[in-house]
């Protein structure tokens, strides 16, 4: 034991400790920084989308670059921000909360990571080729035959989300690996956090469709360069199956983008209202049942295509039976704050806006199943304002709640309090302002992935730039607030939150470079 | 590119100041808020509009339940308060009840959807059909039973996209030649695309359809009022995604007819015209004209956008002729260059080939003549 404290305690410093570490705290925090790095990334592609689509006219950029920032705001938003950031969390806490002392596979882990900036370095250099086609513009779902008529830049798209693929894959394999065999004693499934649970389940679900999605890539790059013809109907193919491909890995990578939000939420909540989670076993199965039904939805994304009837008809039903577990969901976390002795600091204000608001998200989701309606909404603004809803007030707001509430024990200093309530004030208002509206300028008829819009959208849009503005300087506190936060700030108890419950809450704050050498007990 | 980028970025974000500040104070009293569809003119519209209108409502109602709970729970149960947590974490009752209400609540909303999605699909007995062709960026539109068929381009002029003149009532949603289709009748549309995929929507009509290269979708309506109705593409299909509108004119049938002999007699008055001989100076009127079609990806003055080429001094228009018309006509595979052979008339082709050797800074001096695209078809 004490040989091996002295031996892993000359872990090198530097370059070289970020570069080499197999330390899961070490990886946790390079996903972390990756994805606030690109926050800011994509976040200012948005912005250039909202300044354009400030006025009608074109002001700004052209038409052909305007395509190019929304189809990499979305590539660098999941790939690059949401799902780095949940393998950040997945990293740091997973060991900490089954009493593990790391990752099952440590080696691959720091892999797994260091792929991460090299893709995403490949996928931002097309931005500086503009003279061959530019980066990607044929929309993040790439479709073809669109797709096949971009630059050169689709190509390193198409390389960069195999590389992508492979580090997803490779840290799913971890976590189910590190959660299967590392638990401690006594850490039986059911006893585990819900974070690690959806986790778990979301593992699964990158597992199954990462490779599809490689899948239907490799299958644009050998219609774009070696004279096969899988969605070229000229060729005898379909461009369609590449939607049915690309959604099949589509409707699950959703999930894979909320299920850890629901597992951060479910740790929160129960913390700032000081009472057990209600409906534990509920809230497992219910994980269960979303992931399990994401296999079967996903022509919903392509009800406008010409599918048979019957295909409508099923693909209706079996998306608005997820309302039924989600709801289950919502639920629960209500009555968890029911009768609880609630206080509100920045990540419960984060937690209760995510239930409320993701719920808007979910709730114009179910009216996205009713396909006569869904003939309406499909690719307009409607369908912009409901994703934005699950995926910014869904996700991130999960991410940034997940910061607030574990930054203190990661980083042993408690952040500005006064500071994170006005982040995500601003965050919040300005959030509703930017997506609000864009209900109604998808009710009225206003297409989405457009440069330029009519006259009688204009009012809406001005209201939807202010907010986006809002929204994206509102993050810069955000960073202003952890780089404090790592610097100073009034020591952090062992315990933080007074209702905080688990094994991460009994370590240090912060905890020693090696945690759980010795297995913890589990009552 | 750099700093003409960077001036470009910084004129615009000054400007969007300038913007916010105007718009505050020039008030919201003008505005146009629609909050929801646009007033549907078919039955199927109408439907649409009903059941988007109940389902809100369910939808508000179960919010607003749920979420008095929480913030009745977030205003009394505070520790602030000094209220003290209850210890409960469990009850199957409740999981139970919270999972069949809102599945028998979706049952009763999936009966009128499929009801309604049932007749939607049902393009059975219909009185006249259209077929719709998307391409890179405009519609073209075939009436096999008439014989009829054109185009319909955007007519929105460049400058009012380019700021440089006061926008237009239908700006970006007008089009040169609208459908024209018959009120009262049953119309099938026979849907499909020539490069890449498209989506036509007319939203009054409640109509959207995926126009797939290769594939033929069906759809259909029935419009009650006379009028003009305004719709867009849907489906990203390039760059010019944002400048393909849709505009249907819905007449009576004796105008339809009207309108169906009119557009024969403009056809064979085209044919005659592509006899004879052009002189240059209609060429080259007619040719700028057609030239809009271009200066999307080639640029107004011939220099190019992006990654598009530039035709002021290009290799291909100061050329040989033959070669210039063959990748007219026959487009570049691969490219958003398409074939043009097909989407322009003979006497387009010699017009716009002629101006672009003669404009945009080119000066060869060749005059192009109808019967010569004619030849190499």
């Amino acid at each position: 034991m004490a040989t091996a404290t002295a031996h892993h305690g000359a872990h090198p410093t530097g370059i070289s400790r970020w570069l080499f570490t197999t330390n899961h705290k070490d990886i946790g925090t390079l996903y972390l920084w990756l994805a606030l790095i690109l926050f800011f990334v994509g976040g200012a592609m948005a912005l250039v989308i909202r300044a354009e689509l400030f006025e009608p006219g074109m002001q700004i950029v052209d038409p052909h670059f305007f395509n190019q920032m929304t189809t990499m705001h979305a590539l660098i938003m999941v790939f690059g921000v949401v799902m780095p950031a949940f393998v950040g969390f997945a990293n740091w806490q997973i060991p900490m909360m089954i009493g593990a002392p790391d990752m099952a596979l440590p080696r691959m882990n720091n892999w797994s990571f260091w792929i991460l900036p090299f893709a995403f370095v490949l996928l931002s250099s097309t931005l500086f080729m503009q003279d061959q086609g530019g980066a990607p513009s044929a929309g993040w779902t790439l479709y073809p035959p669109l797709t096949i008529q971009g630059g050169i830049g689709t190509d390193f798209a198409i390389l960069s989300i195999h590389m992508l693929g492979i580090s997803s894959v490779l840290g799913a394999i971890n976590v189910i690996a590190t959660i299967l065999n590392m638990r401690a004693p006594g850490m039986t499934l059911m006893k585990m956090p819900l974070f690690v649970w959806t986790w778990l389940i979301t593992a699964f679900l990158l597992l199954a469709v990462m490779p599809v999605f490689a899948g239907a890539v490799t299958m644009l790059l050998t219609d774009r360069h070696f004279g096969t013809s899988f969605f070229d109907a000229a060729g005898g193919g379909d461009p369609l199956l590449f939607q049915h491909i690309f959604w099949f890995f589509g409707h699950p990578e959703v999930y894979i983008l909320i299920l850890p939000a629901f597992g951060i939420v479910s740790q929160i909540i129960p913390t700032f209202a000081r009472k057990p989670l209600f409906g534990y076993n509920s809230m497992v199965y219910a994980t269960a049942s979303i992931a399990f039904l994401s296999f079967v939805v996903w022509a919903h994304h392509m009800f406008t295509v010409g599918l048979p009837l019957a295909g409508e008809l099923f693909f209706m039903y079996a998306t608005m039976l997820i309302a039924v577990p989600t709801g289950v969901k919502v639920f629960n976390w209500i009555t968890t704050m029911w009768r609880g002795s609630m206080t509100f600091e920045t990540p419960m204000l984060f937690a209760v806006a995510f239930v409320f608001l993701f719920t808007i998200g979910g709730l114009s989701g179910l009216m996205l199943a009713i396909v006569p309606a869904d003939f309406q909404y499909h690719d307009t603004y409607f369908v912009v304002a409901h994703f934005h809803y699950v995926l910014v007030s869904g996700a991130i707001f999960a991410i940034l709640g997940g910061a607030y509430y574990w930054l203190p024990k990661w980083t042993g200093h408690m952040y500005n309090e006064t500071l994170g309530k006005w982040h995500f004030w601003l965050t919040v208002i300005g959030f509703n302002i930017a997506f609000f509206p864009q209900h109604f300028l998808g009710l009225a008829g206003m297409p989405r992935r457009i440069p330029d819009y009519a006259l009688q959208f204009t009012e809406f849009n001005q209201w939807s730039t202010v907010g986006a503005f809002l929204l994206g300087f509102a993050q810069l506190l955000f960073l202003y607030l952890v780089v404090q936060t790592i610097r100073s700030g009034k020591k952090a108890s062992t315990q933080v939150w007074d209702g905080a419950k688990g094994l991460e809450w009994t370590l240090p704050s912060p905890p020693p470079y090696h945690t759980f050498a010795t297995a913890p007990k589990v009552k | 590119m750099g700093i003409t980028r960077i001036k470009h970025v910084t004129g615009a974000i000054t400007r969007l100041f300038l913007g916010i500040s105007l718009w505050s104070v020039s008030g919201l009293a003008l505005a146009a808020y629609e909050l929801n569809f646009q007033k549907p003119v078919t039955p199927i519209a109408e439907e649409i509009l009903d059941l988007h209108n109940l389902i809100i409502i369910i939808v508000l109602i179960i919010f607003v339940i749920v979420f008095s709970f929480m913030f009745y729970s977030i205003v009394v149960h505070r520790k602030s308060r000094g209220y003290k947590p209850a210890k409960f974490h469990d009850n199957n009752t409740l999981e139970i009840v919270w999972t069949i209400i809102p599945f028998l609540i979706l049952v009763g909303m999936a009966i009128p959807s499929t009801a309604t999605l049932i007749k939607m699909e049902d393009t059975s007995e219909s009185e006249l059909t259209v077929k719709i062709t998307g391409y890179q960026w405009k519609w073209r539109y075939d009436y096999p039973d008439h014989d009829v068929s054109f185009f319909s381009t955007l007519s929105t002029p460049r400058d009012q996209i380019e700021n440089k003149t006061a926008k237009g009532e239908n700006y970006l949603l007008e089009v040169d030649n609208p459908v024209v289709l018959p009120v009262g009748k049953k119309v099938r549309f026979l849907i499909t695309a020539n490069d890449v995929i498209h989506a036509w929507w007319v939203p009054q009509f409640g109509v959207k359809k995926d126009a797939i290269p290769g594939f033929i979708n069906e759809m259909w309506t029935r419009i009650d009022e006379p009028g003009t109705y305004r719709g867009q593409c849907a489906e990203l299909c390039g760059k010019d995604h944002g400048y393909m509108p849709i505009v249907v004119e819905a007449v009576s049938q004796q105008e339809f007819d009207k309108w169906v002999s009119l557009q024969r007699n403009k056809a064979v008055a085209a044919q005659a015209s592509a006899a004879q001989k052009w002189s240059k100076a209609k060429l080259m009127a007619r040719g700028k004209q057609v030239y809009g079609q271009c200066a999307a990806c080639h640029g107004a003055n011939g220099e190019g956008v992006g990654p598009f080429p530039k035709l002021t001094g290009g290799k291909i228009t100061t050329g040989p002729v033959a070669d210039h018309l063959k990748i007219v006509i026959q487009g570049k595979p691969g490219t958003a260059m398409q074939a043009f052979g097909p989407q322009l008339s003979d006497v387009d082709i010699a017009a716009v080939v002629t101006y672009e050797r003669n404009a945009l800074g080119n000066n060869t001096g060749d005059v192009v003549q109808p019967s010569q695209v004619k030849a190499l078809r």
